[in-house]
């Protein structure tokens, strides 16, 4: 386990749920599941913030909040978007006013299914998020970042 | 003797501060029917917040949380050399305004009203805290330290709603429910982070650490009711520590937070009719 995976906090934001997701999100700080075993809080600032979780589609008035809490996140985090409304935008997909999943506004690293997504697989999802937070605190130390990434795949492109 | 003491302090303050922090959790889960985190979350939460990106709207943010920290040790310092605890309750007086400073150094609302809220807590809890180190002058003779606990008798006997009104007021410096008003550490308030809103990575971490000094440093105060000439009182002082830090836990779980006005007046109130009384019982009998 490493440094990050032993203290993730948790951002949940709601861009446009029907709130079926965001009460399974919060079913999992309940005693039954109670992720605050695994020293994961719900933190409700997204400067201390380690993994975003964003359940619903991305709309239109949600799409700048959900950019700015992204970028208020301090390197290194992960994004998981709950309920295949985040995934894809899910029955929304075709709105007028609904732009899509979260992954059309900022990156994604895992997508959690579901309507609503059940809590064991938020939980689920929010373990394989661990392993991706870690491999990215690893990139970090080790000085590969995004950006070098993206000019390797541009050079070889 | 006294250097090994503020050393002891100096190092031993933020470990014991993270272990209580850590015990507090655990009891806290158990008493919501959960498993709760494991006994050392704080030290792991510490290790992760220094491992990450700190963005800072403000610059000035880290000097001033770091001066916050450095002034705690200072007070604590003072208190476990065995000098002045007027001069230990001001100096904790003056890192508090280094929070506060910190906390509105950035435009975040949420900052300044847990900044301003801060300092109505502030105005909430100092009159009991001067009039305790009045208590303890007009006790023992003296206001240092080293002299207080040499006495034959402890000043618990002389000074019991003083020490009531304390436990009152140290609800607000544990930043615990009911007067967890300008920070809370669980997510179901109102106005979640308020102070440390804009704190991020290193320098919520500066701040966690100076929050063990203060839990530390409160409860040296705590003892000094307790200690007197006898050693054995040392043994009854950690116990007393024990079990009021048992209770606040067991207060910040059974009560919700309240309003700043009601947390100001029921202060007020309570300094009046414990601290005032136990004041005016010392002065006759003096």
């Amino acid at each position: 386990m490493g440094t990050m995976s032993k203290s993730p906090w948790l951002l949940h934001y709601d861009a446009s749920s029907c709130n079926g997701c965001d009460i399974e999100v919060l079913d999992c700080l309940m005693p039954k599941y109670d992720i605050e075993r695994f020293g994961i809080i719900n933190t409700g600032d997204p400067f201390q913030a380690d993994i975003l979780l964003i359940t619903g589609g991305i709309n239109s008035q949600t799409e700048p909040v959900v950019k700015q809490l992204y970028s208020q996140m301090p390197e290194p985090k992960v994004v998981v978007a709950v309920g295949i409304c985040a995934c894809t935008g899910g029955v929304f997909k075709e709105c007028y006013n609904i732009k899509g999943g979260v992954d059309t506004v900022i990156p994604v690293d895992v997508y959690v299914p579901g309507c609503a997504a059940r809590p064991e697989s938020i939980i689920d999802g929010v373990v394989k998020a661990l392993a991706i937070l870690d491999q990215k605190q690893k990139d970090a130390k080790s000085g590969k970042t995004a950006e070098a990434d993206d000019e390797a795949g541009g050079t070889n492109g | 003797m006294r250097i090994l003491s503020v050393l002891g302090f100096l190092i031993l303050a933020p470990f014991l501060g993270g272990l209580l922090d850590g015990i507090d959790r655990k009891i806290s889960a158990r008493m919501q029917r959960r498993v709760g985190p494991p006994l050392l979350q704080p030290f792991y939460d510490l290790k992760k917040l220094f491992s990450k990106q700190t963005i800072a709207v403000n610059n000035v943010q880290l000097l001033l949380n770091l001066s916050y920290l450095v002034f705690l040790m200072i007070s604590g310092a003072l208190l476990f050399a065995g000098t002045d605890i007027l001069m230990c309750l001001f100096i904790l007086s003056t890192a508090d305004m280094f929070l506060i400073l910190a906390a509105s150094s950035d435009s975040s609302p949420y900052a300044n009203m847990g900044a301003s809220r801060e300092l109505i807590q502030m105005m909430a809890y100092e009159p009991l805290t001067l009039l305790v180190a009045v208590g303890f002058y007009l006790t023992t003779g003296s206001f240092q330290v080293s002299e207080i606990i040499r006495q034959p008798l402890s000043a618990l006997l002389f000074m019991p709603g003083m020490l009531l009104g304390f436990v009152f007021s140290a609800t607000i410096k544990f930043r615990k429910s009911p007067f967890d008003l300008s920070t809370s550490h669980h997510a179901h308030q109102e106005m979640v982070k308020g102070l440390t809103t804009e704190m991020s990575g290193f320098n919520l971490a500066i701040m966690n650490i100076a929050e063990y000094y203060e839990i530390v440093l409160i409860l040296g105060i705590f003892c000094l009711f307790i200690i007197n000439r006898n050693p054995v009182s040392w043994i009854f002082a950690v116990a007393f520590c024990l079990f009021l830090y048992f209770i606040e836990i067991l207060v910040d779980n059974a009560c919700s937070r309240v309003k700043w006005s009601t947390m100001l007046w029921s202060c007020w109130t309570v300094t009046l009719l414990t601290g005032g009384i136990n004041l005016f019982v010392l002065l006759l009998i003096q």
